[in-house]
């Protein structure tokens, strides 16, 4: 207990250490006084024994199990001969996010402009490359289990494109800038006709970690309008109107997500009528997107409140209606301080989505345990070998989402004002 | 609310009265959803008739069907039975896990903030691994790769003959009751209520002499000898037991199935790391004039941290600590994946065993929604008498 800095210790200056010795930097970082020292050696001859451990568990490694199934952990059982249509959504996905990005930037411009506010749009390669450089380590890793050099080009090929369509993005006619939700509208309908569109692969064949994409993606973003709407309904001053929302948002929110999952898998198709027959696919989506509203509720709530009263009162005193306080003045501000915690809620969804492994969605969990049970890799303890193969690109995802978030909190000041 | 007088004194219609506006839209609103459940009702009666399943809830009092390892639960035990047995494995590992990892989480959260450049780093990246890696690949990695990999059950580990370790059970010291042990249990309540006693009789004495009181000195003093007098003087009513290995029979010891401690190292380990991140914040948080407040008295650094730092991040990491522990309460649910048999394992066989889903599903989210909100109502209790008065 007592090895806890108090905020108010003086805390050695950057000119301090500059000036320090390794013999001082030993002293005051690791050997300050005796429990320190204690500390020092014992996790020292610990962290000696993980990293022994580690090596030697490191060298005796077989990747062989992954090297065969790198397409089933990445697209589960998506027909070979139909691969060509997933590459071609992955390009899809790249371009459209790469417009959306470039108009979301060109927007903040304009709005700067018209505001008469002074604004760099320089592009920063190098800030960009640290921050996401660990998604490209890890596009590279993956790489390094391909058996052809198709997977290969290919990638570099969706990489070109993400540049090309970032560059092209500055010619985009304003009408369209203004109107950048349309971006990911026609993008996500393209994405679903390369996909499935004249004779493709349905969503019962979107499987691997390709799924685990698709769903998070997907979940989130039915599941914000839904979210806002009971976010509304609980400000509101209906009180029914308020008790419904309570009801769903807490009742939703004090049960697990895989008991959403059983009633997605087996208690949905009593719902619905008959003759309808909804695919596995499509429930645990409804699902998934029912339980996240509840979240993005709380989520938009906190926003909500975090809107002063002044602002409100600002609205209503220039004559404006309610429905127009609220979408022009208290929406804009509200939504903007989400953006922080609707990305946690983001990587919250993207590891849920493990879970569909227990309703049998062959997802990059299910497909990693599923792959040692292959035959030729029955009982050799590849567990320890393909789980945290898998866990990488959980982890990456989660790091990479998590540090932008810290970092998007910083920038808008969430909390400071 | 009053309407506004138009130009000839007649009030606008009906139809522009704020009352009547919203109560239309209130009545729509209940409406629209009394509608759409009566609508789903209707199509989940018709189709569990259609299927010839059950309507009602009477299912409840048939015959399982399921056994439940390590436990010597029968079949022929009606539904409802399955289902408490269940809820009963769940608390198992909720009553368990939540002191562990409370414990571990303040550990590693206090370690992010100490002196040592080690310590520091040690804790960071566990709770930067640990964090963003999901919860059931964890277990699913624990159980797979740590448990399974244990000795088989024929061949069992016995470590300092303390211990009985396979991959399916793991047995340690327990306790066994003889004669008397009721008796002791009410020692055991008496002793509770002596220290008790004892703690306000010390502050009242500190109150009036100030002395210092030694309240949790004189309180365990008390305890820890009425219970030892009390065990002596019953003829140790209560004798540690290990377990002995015959054969393949185990007899003595206390311990549970690999699974459940496959459930309680990994939900432990993954909880923790959110404990410690709150905790790390909650210090952080506390202002630092009230560092330097008890500075300027000279405080100790050891005092300094009990009377004015931890007391204060105590009251900012509650309400998200709690929150945690209800986490880690749903998250015991995904012991279906590794077959520890709570209650959403049971629900998942009941189903398969032709039992009718949507009721089953139905009592299961009740389950944890009775839970959670028994948790959050009195956490809010709690909440507002920890809360600075005025703010």
């Amino acid at each position: 207990m007592s090895t806890v800095t108090s905020p108010g210790a003086p805390a050695p200056t950057a000119a301090h250490h500059r000036r320090m010795t390794p013999a001082k930097w030993l002293k005051q970082n690791l050997f300050s006084n005796w429990y320190n020292s204690l500390l020092t050696i014992v996790f020292g001859a610990f962290i000696l024994w993980v990293g022994v451990s580690l090596v030697r568990y490191l060298l005796h490694i077989d990747t062989e199990i992954i090297r065969v199934n790198l397409k089933l952990y990445m697209a589960g059982r998506f027909p070979n001969e139909q691969l060509g249509r997933l590459w071609l959504a992955i390009y899809i996905a790249v371009a459209g996010a790469a417009l959306l990005a470039r108009a979301t930037a060109l927007n903040a411009q304009r709005k700067a402009t018209e505001a008469g506010i002074g604004f760099s749009s320089r592009s920063n390669w190098v800030d960009v490359m640290r921050r996401f450089w660990p998604i490209g380590a890890l596009v590279v890793f993956t790489l390094s289990f391909t058996e052809t050099i198709t997977p290969t080009v290919l990638t570099l090929g969706a990489a070109a494109i993400g540049l090309g369509a970032y560059r092209i993005g500055a010619a985009l006619p304003t009408s369209i800038v203004r109107r950048s939700w349309l971006i990911p509208v026609v993008g996500a309908v393209a994405f679903y006709l390369a996909l499935a569109g004249f004779g493709g692969v349905g969503w019962d064949l979107w499987q691997g970690f390709f799924l685990n994409i698709v769903l998070t993606v997907a979940g989130i973003s039915l599941a914000f309008p839904l979210g806002l709407m009971l976010a509304l309904g609980r400000r509101s001053s209906l009180p029914a109107v308020r008790l419904l929302s309570v009801t769903y948002i807490e009742f939703l929110r004090g049960v697990p997500m895989i008991t959403l999952l059983l009633m997605g898998a087996f208690a949905l198709g009593f719902l619905i009528p008959g003759d309808v027959q909804f695919s596995l696919f499509l429930r645990i989506l409804i699902a998934i997107t029912l339980f996240q509203s509840a979240y993005i509720a709380e989520v938009v709530r906190g926003g909500l409140q975090s809107v002063p009263k002044g602002q409100i009162e600002a609205g209503q005193s220039i004559g404006l209606s309610p429905w127009k306080t609220m979408r022009l003045i208290v929406l804009p501000q509200a939504l903007r301080n989400v953006i922080p915690a609707m990305v946690g809620q983001f990587i919250s969804l993207f590891k849920d989505t493990t879970l569909v492994y227990i309703v049998l969605l062959l997802d990059l969990l299910r497909a990693a345990f599923v792959s040692t049970y292959q035959p030729e890799f029955l009982a050799q303890g590849l567990d320890a070998v393909v789980l945290p193969f898998a866990a990488l690109y959980f982890w990456v995802g989660s790091y990479v989402m998590s540090r932008e978030s810290r970092r998007l909190e910083k920038k808008l000041g969430v909390g400071v004002r | 609310m009053t309407a506004t007088q138009t130009p000839k004194g007649t009030r606008p219609p009906f139809w522009r009265n704020v009352h009547f506006i919203r109560g239309v839209l209130q009545i729509l609103a209940v409406a629209i959803v009394v509608g759409g459940i009566l609508f789903l009702g209707n199509n989940l009666r018709s189709e569990l008739i259609a299927k010839n399943l059950p309507t009602g809830f009477d299912f409840l009092n048939q015959p399982t069907g399921v056994t439940i390892a390590d436990s010597g639960f029968s079949p022929a035990s009606p539904v409802w039975k399955a289902l408490l047995a269940g809820i009963k494995n769940t608390f198992l590992l909720v009553i368990v896990g939540i002191p562990l990892l409370t414990v571990l989480g303040t550990l590693i959260g206090v370690a992010r903030l100490s002196t040592n450049w080690l310590v520091v780093k040690i804790a960071t990246v566990y709770v930067e691994t640990i964090r963003n890696i999901p919860p059931l690949l964890i277990i699913l990695f624990v159980f797979n790769a740590v448990i399974l990999q244990l000795p088989p059950p024929r061949d069992p580990a016995t470590p300092l003959d303390w211990f009985v370790i396979s991959n399916l059970k793991i047995i340690g010291p327990g306790f066994t009751a003889l004669s008397g042990a009721g008796i002791f249990a009410g020692v055991f309540v008496f002793a509770m209520v002596a220290a008790v006693i004892a703690g306000i009789w010390r502050t009242r004495y500190s109150e009036r002499t100030g002395h210092p009181d030694h309240r949790a000195l004189w309180g365990l003093g008390v305890f820890t000898g009425i219970m030892v007098l009390g065990y002596f003087i019953l003829g140790r009513p209560i004798r540690m037991s290990l377990p002995v290995l015959d054969g393949r029979i185990i007899t003595g010891g206390y311990g549970g199935l690999g699974a459940y401690f496959a459930m309680l190292l990994a939900l432990v380990i993954y909880t923790a790391s959110h404990v410690a991140e709150i905790v790390r914040g909650s210090i952080l948080a506390v202002p630092k004039g009230q560092t330097e407040a008890a500075n300027a008295i000279a405080l100790s650094g050891f005092q300094r941290l009990r009377y004015v730092t931890l007391p204060q991040a105590f009251r900012i990491a509650l309400p998200p600590i709690i929150n945690q522990f209800l986490n880690f309460a749903k998250n015991t649910s995904l012991a279906i994946a590794i077959g520890y048999a709570e209650v959403t394992l049971i629900t998942f066989q009941l189903i398969g065993n032709g039992y009718p889903a949507p009721q089953l599903i139905l009592l299961l989210m009740l389950a944890y929604l009775l839970f959670s909100l028994t948790i959050s109502i009195l956490v809010n209790i709690l909440n507002r008498r920890l809360q600075l008065v005025g703010n």
